[in-house]
This record gives structure tokens, sequence and C-alpha cells, in this order.
């Protein structure tokens, strides 16, 4: 395994279309949930402890081996919300191009003829660690941060935030990453015994909603 | 009903079944200590049970649990006569509440409780599971209520897991109060809100055409589910906004 | 070309030539440029001179979300199907450069759904004249400026103007209302493009987008050959 693989698939630059996402923080900002740094946090940090727990025990149930069907159709109940479902898949989508162009690997070739409009992305990503020789907790961390620093980056956008004030709330969200990565590491190793059901399900209604909301905006900066 | 361990353990059953011409019979209804259950009027061949025991609990160290079926071809309502209130208890330990519910073939099963308030100082565990046969009907709503007015609430975590025909196809997870993983009254999560609810609707045709996604007001929408089921998932400043909102977009799925 | 990777399977990873099922796929030009230079203009004026002589489609790829693609199903340029709109989350050239997934999906999906097509114009949200589509999105680009921006903006290059493989100078019928210079302009163009070719035009004169379309039709015959 190498290290800097993981620091490929973490990048933000890695191409897998992140950057047209803001997860959940336009509608947040334009809704008056998010006005400034502290908001960031608070909006950040109860993502990462439903969405993001959920995606980093999606991710590091892939990367253990559990089969991609499975893993997608639990992700599926735990998205109520069908624009999020779409964004996940469509994620999940880019993310296979990209990552079988980066780690080619019979398994993601797999995924990609069984889903050819995408699976939901966590469970790509899970399977891209693994192609690149990483493991559940790489995934896993990989997945909780995505979980954070696509908001963080996109509120810079929207407010004009201080880059240097969202870089500060992904820093003093790093050891709860860590927490959420471990958590996530553990219930994913309990799936083979018990089953998806052994996945957290955490969820957050107001990012749920908030998405139908913005799905339905004529006008919006971001994708989802 | 037992007491052991510092808090009581009931388990109340229902099972509903269809009886021709037109009706349904209530062969198991059984009551047990705070979980008391009464039939109450028939509407048509629906039986209707209210739950009529539970205002005193759960408190810390209880565990109850209710059972309902329908089973095929019954219609069965199932409401309560009062909001549940999840207390302190004498035991440290946390209190749990377990609900499952089943549907078969034809049945048609609607549980509809008033809400569940966390009073401070409580600690309760949700855990509603539900099965749906393929050609079965569900109307399940549930509400959360934090604190009574004016008050912090407890730690509370509900479960709702949902699956149809086997496959799952609503799994949520809410927790919040005291020790609930940060970012909980935040802007993602419940955004300082006091009441989250939701209704999940369970119809056959709906594998073949899904509702239309749609909004009620700012804080509320209807959802298609990835199978043949549908979500009204609302937060409120009270359990009165809420149930306002739920019933709206549960009539708005018709 | 890739028909003989290992991994080949049912999508193609970017730039291959031939479609999952062998078949050769569109030719895909970029249309990149400054805001209200005229691109989404210039692209309605080829698809009304080339749809009938072609099978084609296009990608917009808007700051706010399907402005562009709005504005060519309200020309009806194209049948609705055939318009597509990318998301860019506010930063329309890494959607073209940078990170080009979804340009690609939305191509693909184009071809899968409306194919087989000739020809597919990927057009960029207006951006600075640093903004180029990658080679792994688009086969050609065209970068679009216009008089009105200055006419100091061939003598200041950038990615846009000096590697465009066609550098359309547009709106050339306001130069006198303006005070560009276009004799200025082509002579700077000349100087900063290395022999690449630079049209001008007026979408309003009679010639129109003739000599951008003639162009097109030339990469097009070298594509398919």
């Amino acid at each position: 395994m190498s290290r800097a693989a993981l620091l490929v698939l973490a990048d933000g630059r890695f191409p897998a279309g992140g950057h047209a996402h803001s997860g959940g923080a336009e509608e947040a900002v334009k809704a008056g949930r998010i006005t400034g740094a502290a908001d960031l946090e608070d909006f950040c940090r109860g993502r990462l402890h439903t969405a993001g727990l959920v995606a980093a025990s999606l991710a590091a149930a892939a990367a253990l081996g559990v089969p991609a069907r499975e893993l997608d159709a639990a992700a599926d109940a735990r998205t109520p919300s069908p624009a999020l479902r779409a964004a996940a898949r469509k994620l999940g989508r880019q993310l296979t191009r990209a990552a079988r162009a980066t780690w080619p690997s019979d398994e993601l070739d797999a995924l990609a003829r069984e889903f050819p409009k995408g699976a939901h992305q966590p469970v790509v990503l899970g399977l891209a660690a693994r192609a690149a020789g990483l493991g559940a907790e790489d995934a896993a961390h990989c997945a909780a941060y995505e979980s954070v620093s696509g908001a963080a980056t996109a509120t810079v956008r929207l407010l004009s935030l201080d880059p240097f004030a969202a870089t500060g709330v992904l820093a003093r969200l790093a050891p709860e990453v860590d927490l959420v990565a471990d958590a996530a590491v553990e219930a994913a190793g309990r799936v083979r015994g018990e089953g998806c059901g052994a996945l957290p399900a955490a969820g957050a209604p107001v990012l749920e909603i908030g998405a139908e909301v913005h799905a339905g905006w004529a006008v919006r900066l971001f994708a989802s | 009903m037992t007491t052991a361990g510092g808090g009581v353990r009931a388990r109340a059953r229902i099972l509903a079944r269809h009886r021709a011409p037109g009706g349904t019979f209530l062969p198991v209804l059984e009551s047990d200590g705070p979980l008391a259950l009464r039939r109450t009027r028939a509407g048509g061949d629906e039986a209707r049970v209210v739950l009529v025991g539970a205002m005193s609990g759960p408190l810390g160290g209880d565990r109850f649990e209710v059972e309902a079926e329908a089973d095929t071809g019954a219609r069965l309502r199932v409401q309560s006569a009062a909001a549940t209130l999840a207390l302190p208890g004498q035991s440290k330990s946390e209190a749990r509440y377990d609900v499952r519910v089943r549907v078969a073939d034809r049945a048609e099963l609607c549980w509809l409780p008033e809400p569940l308030i966390s009073v401070r100082g409580s600690d309760l565990r949700v855990r509603t599971d539900v099965d749906v046969a393929p050609g079965g009907r569900l109307v399940l709503r549930e509400e959360q209520v934090l604190g009574r007015a004016g008050e912090e609430p407890g730690r509370l975590v509900s479960r709702l897991t949902v699956r149809t025909g086997g496959l799952c196809v609503l799994d949520q997870e809410v927790a919040c109060g005291p020790g609930a993983p940060g970012g909980w009254d935040g802007p993602a999560v419940l955004a300082g809100h006091r009441a989250v609810g939701q209704v999940v609707v369970v119809r056959p045709e709906f594998g073949e055409r899904p509702v239309a996604a749609g909004r009620i007001g700012d804080l509320c929408v209807v959802m298609p589910l990835a199978g043949p089921a549908a979500l009204v998932s609302a937060v409120a400043a009270d359990g009165l906004r809420l149930r306002r909102l739920l019933d709206e977009g549960l009539a708005a799925i018709g | 070309m890739h028909l003989d990777h290992p991994h080949a399977s049912s999508t193609a990873l970017s730039a291959d030539a031939r479609r999952p099922d062998g078949r050769r796929r569109a030719l895909r030009i970029g249309l990149g440029g400054p805001v209200g230079s005229g691109k989404t203009a210039t692209v309605a004026a080829l698809c009304r001179v080339l749809r009938d002589e072609l099978s084609l489609a296009v990608v917009t790829n808007d700051i706010y979300t399907r402005e562009d693609a709005e504005f060519l199903l309200r020309e009806a340029v194209l049948p609705p199907e055939r318009i597509s709109a990318v998301e860019t989350g506010a930063c329309p050239h890494t959607a073209i450069r940078d990170d080009i997934s979804a340009n690609l999906e939305a191509v693909e999906d184009l071809e899968d759904e409306v194919g087989p097509l000739d020809l597919v114009l990927v057009e960029s949200g207006g951006d600075n004249l640093t903004a180029t589509f990658s080679k792994g999105l688009v086969d050609a680009q065209i970068f679009v400026i216009d008089v009105a921006g200055g006419d100091d903006i061939p003598r200041k290059g950038g990615p846009g103007v000096t590697t465009a493989d066609l550098l359309v100078v547009n709106k050339t019928d306001l130069a006198p209302y303006v005070g560009s210079d276009l004799g200025r302009m082509a002579a700077d163009a000349k100087a900063q493009r290395d022999g690449l070719p630079v049209v001008f035009q007026s979408l309003r004169s009679e010639r129109g987008v003739t000599d951008v379309a003639d162009w097109v039709r030339a990469r097009l015959a070298a594509w398919t050959a």
C-alpha cells in the first residue's frame, strides 16, 4: 500500500466532478442558515456525523469487498431525497471514469458495466481505494473528509468567505473526521456477518429537505 | 410485564385478520402493563386500536415492545390516545422502545400515533422496523418533539427501517439531544427546530408510478423513495406545526 | 485509441476516438471565450447552418445552471433532446479543463440517446482569457473574442488567443462604434498565433457564420477521413 495513493484519491483536484457540488451549502446559504465561518463549522459537523458517517461506512464496506449491488441499495435506503440519490449516482459515475483511468482494475470495469449510469459515489470511492491498493480505513477517511471539504470550498465561493477561515474549520473538524472514520470501519466490518443493516443510517432531515428545495430552483451555481 | 434491572419490560401485540365478507377481526390484542390496547369502533372493514397507556413512560431502563401485524387482506389502524413522554428514570441506562410492524399481501396498516416527546434528562432509543409484503399498503407516521414547551430535550435516537418485498427502501436514524453526535441542532440536521417527523406511505402502484417530488412550505417535502414508497419529511418549530405540514404532505400524495 | 486496452469496456474513458461498440464517435469542437463575446450566438448560427447536413448536438457549460441551454432552446436551433446543460459549480473553466468528467458524460449520453452524431459542439461558460478546453474533452477548439472587448486582446495573448485551433473575432460591425482597429487586431493575432487561422465575423452581416462553418466542415472531413 502506498500512503501517497491516498493523497491522490483525496486530492480536491482529483477530476471526479466534486467541484460542481456544494453538499447542500448553496441552499443553506440562501436560506440564511450559513452566514459565516461559525455556521459553516456547525453545518459541516452535522454533515460529518450524518451523511459523512454513512458515506464513510459505505466506502469502507466497498473497500472490504462487500458487493457493490448490496451497498448501492443500502445507500438508496439511506438517501430519501431523490435529488441527492441522483447527485450521488452522477458523482459515482464521474468517479468511476476517473478511477478507471487512474487505477485500471477489473473490479472497476465490472462496476462500470453493472452501473452504466453510476453507483452511489461512496461505494465507487471504496472500490477506487481498493483499486489503488488502499484499505477500508483509507476509504472511510477519504469519504468522511469529502463530506465536509466540498461544502467548505463551496461556501468560500458562495459567501466570499475568507479561505483561511474555511480551512480552519476543516482543521478543527479533523479529530472528529478520524472518529467518524473509525466508527465507519467498525460498522463496515460487521456487514459480512450481519448484512447491510449493520451500516449506520444517520440522517439529516434539513439536508434532505434542502436538497429537494435546491433541485427546484431555476437558477443555481451548484448541481447539489 | 416484568420489572428487572431497574426498568419495566412490557410487550404488547396486535394481530389483525381478514374475515369474509368485508371485515377485519383481532385474534390477538395483548396489552401489557403500561402498554394498554383498546379496540375502538371499526370504520368500515377496518379494525381500529388505540394505545392508551404509554403516557407515563418509557423511563430510563424500561424496555417496551409493540408488535402490530395485518394478515393477508386485513385492514388495521393503530393510533394513540396521547403523546408518549420519554422521561428520566431511576436507572441510568437508556430506555428502549421497539416497534415491529408487519403488513401482508393485500393488507393495509395505518400506524398513526401521537408524537413522542423527549423530556429533559431522558434517554431513549426507538427502533421501528417495518416489513411490507409486495401487495401490502402502509401509512406510518412518526413525530418527535424535543422537550416540552421551552424545555431542553433529553437524548433521543430513533431509527426507522422499512422493507417492501424484503428490500430495504428506507433506513433513517435521527439522533438528538445531549450526548448526540455533534451538529444535531445545527444548520445541516435540525437547524434549531424542535419538532421533526416523517410519514412513510407504501403502495404497490408506486413501483410503476412513483409520486412526484414536491415541496410543502420551506421545510417539508414529499419524496419518492427508491421502491414502491414515498416519504413526507418535515421539521418545524413545534409539534402542532409539524402535524400540519405532515398532513398537508400526505394529502399531496393523495 | 485504446481498443486493445486490457480494461476497455462499457464506457470510453475520455478521448478514445471510438465508442465502446467500435463505431467512430462524433467530432467534438469546443467554443470558449470571454463573457458576452458571442459564443452562444455563434453556436446558434452554426446549428442553423449545419443541422440539415449533419447530425449534431450541443453541450453548454453555464455559470448559472442552464441559461445558455435555455437560450438555444428558445431559439429552437435544435430539438431539445439534442441540447444538454452541464452544471459547473461557479467554475466553468474547471468543467472544461481540469475536471472534464461531467462534460464527457453529457457528450456520451447525447450519443447514446440521439446518436449516431457527426458533431458535438461544447460551449464553455463565459470565462477569462486563460480558459481553454482539455484535449481529453474536445478534438479542436474555437476561441471567440469580440471587437467591443478591446482591440488589444489579441496583443495580450493568453492560451485561448494563442493556441485555439480557430480564433474568431466577433461583432466586426461594431468596430467603428467602439473605436476598435480591425487591422491592428488582425496583425496582433497573426503575430501571436504562429500561422493558426483567424476569422473576423459579424453574425449580422450576410456572410454571418459561413467562414466558421466552413472551418468546421473541414475539421469534420479530416476526422472522418
